[in-house]
């Protein structure tokens, strides 16, 4: 393509990413390194139908020059990045000092916002990913070899999980899963515990939450194998059955190598969504067990008390997050296209 | 909180006719931002009527509503005219100094108001109360009566009430409580913080200090009942606790005077329906304040609109608050601090909670930032992972840095 083509061509994407995804970088950035000014408190008297009394107020004229000469806040550097509800690096070291072992460091560690939410997020990256590579890949398999006839129908059954809106569909899960939903006590039966409730333990919320979300996933991840299982040469899989190769060694050898580069790429869109798990927190009432750095975001700018500055140094981190997640990925694809360097 | 009610009714009216006799307003614009639930339904309904001729008037009713207002009222001219609020939200949108003074409309269109319901800061009208709120004793007085147990009057009797039903095996978990993580469970606390006689910041500072005994001994009373207590608590908000209720699974619960009218809807067992009752808040620990808390709702006028538009907002919400609102189907929906309005059964636990002398929910800057932080930290504690001690000791550092952020400390 020549140089000129090219620039009309990438000019309106160039655009678009500057616009949506450059400046409300520089916007986040800014508004980490930034508090609000110290406010200006005055004891007032308050009346409201359950009588009179002196109450503390924002003082509005005494901080409306500071807000005039600096719109932008109070330059605070880091302080928001290393505070109690983000890295906690003194509570951190303190922890550190005052460690008997590892797992009694690791274990306090929770106790902090930050560590908390990536205690969970970690965990729900690492097995959800390779689960929903697994599930896709064997479900892609499964439809592929059906009569041609059922194939579309299938496609579609198999694609419903993700169709279904994330915070619906975690929805309704909750309430089937609820102690008197369907699924709960079936469970209940089927263990013979009456007192089962997958809300109550933290360990059955996190696996109720990693199975929701290989099952909202692994659709994706199936719809990518399938169409590349109709890209499979089939004179390699005829070669490899006169060599007398099984349906296994079939597809261990001829299938998996040829659909490498898909899984990789599967790998970063699932490794990049699942590290901002949100919808299933909110959906499943989650939060007294599991939190993510989205959710904390969310909490932080979603109710009345709005800190502003919190929620941006966590999108921040979230998005360091997903570079350090992304980097093995990437530079394997680097790789990949680049053989001679 | 976020899923209580995904409901949101926006509804626009723009008759042609000429404007409505009732209102007086010439012309303007009203857009109203509120809760949703069946009291500031009716009012949302009553400023409804406004509509017509050089008058639009919308209304945005959601659960949601504390999340929108602030942004929807912060640009020029503001998306909203008006937010209705509660003593606790309307610190929120003073704070960003986004409502205006009602002073003279007051004195202009406010002949109907009584004085109580100013809410008035330094002077300054902020805002007109139309209702009251709290949290009081709902119970089921037949399980009561079979077992011979009196109607408790403190968290101590609940506790021995819930053990006396769960051993006769009558329900399996006695006790409701909108323990849900986050603002529920902070709510909760801040009853019975108050209630052990507790106070939540050292005098006259933003400085938090509740990690001391009340702290400890609202906690463990917390715990105490918990046990009791559907074991997907931490997952049940006022919507949960309300549906256990009307499924006859409870027995006793700490609920809103607002919510009371609702859990005698027509779905639920008339056998259920018959039997509850209300009565006064519990009070707790010996103590003599009533561990619950005081509300009102109330609406405001936006700052940055037009004086034209504040002004065919006040008179359109103060239609809507008008006396002659009062039937037979409104009386009952809330405590209305509306002039001729008639107490009605579903108000009695509200009004046993002013008499008792139960403190208003605190109007201070920083109070959300402790609910928030109380919200998150002390869960940990209510499924046993932490102590009590440990737990405050967690809320108070996340106040501190939240409030430190935002320039209180």
């Amino acid at each position: 393509m020549k140089h000129k083509t090219f620039f009309w061509f990438f000019l309106p994407t160039a655009l678009a990413m500057f616009l949506f995804i450059a400046l409300p970088l520089t916007s986040i950035v800014s508004q980490s390194l930034h508090t609000p000014h110290d406010a200006v408190l005055i004891v007032v008297e308050s009346c409201d139908p359950f009588g009179c009394k002196s109450e503390t107020t924002i003082d509005h004229q005494a901080s409306q020059q500071i807000k005039k000469d600096k719109p932008q806040g109070k330059w605070v550097g880091f302080q928001i990045y290393t505070d109690r509800n983000h890295l906690a690096f003194k509570e951190v070291g303190e922890l550190w000092e005052n460690k008997t072992n590892f797992i009694d460091f690791f274990s306090s560690l929770k106790n902090l916002p930050f560590y908390r939410a990536m205690g969970f997020t970690l965990t729900y990256t690492a097995v959800v990913t390779p689960l929903v590579i697994l599930f896709g890949f064997i479900i892609a398999l499964a439809v592929n070899s059906l009569h041609r006839h059922l194939k579309g129908f299938m496609v579609f059954f198999s694609l419903l999980p993700m169709i279904v809106t994330p915070l619906i569909g975690s929805l309704i899960l909750f309430w089937m899963i609820d102690a008197r939903g369907i699924i709960g006590s079936g469970l209940q039966e089927l263990f013979a515990d009456p007192m089962l409730s997958l809300k109550a333990s933290t360990n059955l919320t996190w696996i109720t939450l990693i199975v929701y979300g290989v099952w909202h996933s692994a659709p994706f991840a199936f719809i990518v194998f399938y169409a590349g299982l109709q890209t499979v040469p089939q004179e390699t899989i005829e070669a490899a059955m006169i060599d007398g190769a099984t349906r296994f060694q079939q597809t261990i050898h001829v299938i998996v190598p040829h659909l490498s580069p898909l899984v990789a790429f599967v790998a970063l869109i699932q490794l990049m969504d699942n590290f901002r798990v949100f919808e299933p927190i909110v959906g499943f009432s989650a939060s007294a067990h599991a939190t993510s750095l989205s959710w904390i975001i969310w909490n932080d700018i979603g109710q009345e008390i709005r800190l502003l500055s919190s929620a941006a140094t966590t999108s921040v981190l979230t998005i360091i997050g997903v570079v350090i997640l992304l980097m093995p990925v990437l530079i394997r694809t680097w790789r990949e296209f680049n053989p001679e360097k | 909180m976020f899923l209580r009610k995904i409901a949101t009714v926006v509804a626009i009216t723009t008759l042609t006719s000429s404007a409505w006799a009732g209102c007086g307003i010439a012309e303007g614009r009203v857009s109203i931002v509120g809760n949703e639930f069946p009291a500031i339904q009716t009012i949302g309904a009553g400023a409804m009527e406004c509509a017509g001729g050089g008058v639009t008037v919308e209304t945005n009713l959601t659960a949601d509503h504390q999340k929108i207002n602030l942004p929807g009222m912060t640009g020029n001219p503001a998306e909203f005219t008006s937010a209705i609020v509660a003593n606790s939200s309307i610190v929120a949108l003073m704070n960003n100094d986004v409502i205006r003074p009602l002073n003279d409309l007051v004195a202009k269109h406010g002949q109907g108001l009584q004085k109580s319901q100013l809410v008035t800061i330094d002077g300054n009208i902020m805002g007109i109360a139309f209702m009251a709120n709290a949290q009081h004793l709902t119970y089921r007085s037949d399980v009561l009566k079979d077992l011979g147990i009196a109607v408790p009057t403190t968290y101590e009797e609940m506790l021995a009430a819930a053990e006396k039903i769960a051993n006769y095996n009558l329900m399996q978990y006695p006790l409701g409580g909108a323990y849900a993580s986050g603002w529920n469970l902070a709510e909760e606390f801040v009853n019975m913080y108050i209630g052990h006689g507790g106070e939540f910041f050292k005098p006259g500072t933003a400085e938090i200090a509740v990690n001391n005994q009340h702290g400890v001994d609202a906690l463990n009373m917390m715990k105490a009942l918990s046990a009791y207590m559907n074991p997907d608590f931490l997952t049940h908000d006022s919507n949960a606790t309300s549906a256990e209720w009307k499924a006859g699974n409870v027995a006793l619960m700490n609920m809103w005077g607002s919510r009371i009218g609702a859990l005698r809807g027509d779905e639920v067992d008339a056998a259920v329906v018959a039997a509850t009752a209300t009565a006064g808040p519990m009070t707790v620990g010996g103590g003599t304040t009533p561990a619950s808390t005081l509300w009102w709702d109330g609406f405001t006028v936006a700052k940055n609109i037009s004086d034209a538009d504040a002004e065919a907002t006040f008179m359109a919400l103060m239609h809507a608050i008008r006396p002659d609102m009062l039937n037979e189907t409104t009386s009952p929906q809330a405590v209305w601090l509306i002039d001729g309005y008639e107490p009605t059964p579903a108000a009695a636990g509200v009004f046993a909670a002013a008499a008792m002398g139960t403190k208003p929910y605190p109007m201070l800057p920083y109070a959300g930032l402790m609910h928030s932080a109380a919200g998150a930290e002390l869960v940990d504690f209510m499924q046993g992972k932490e102590t009590a001690e440990e737990a405050l000791a967690g809320l108070e550092a996340a106040y501190t840095t939240a409030a430190t952020e935002k320039g209180y400390l």
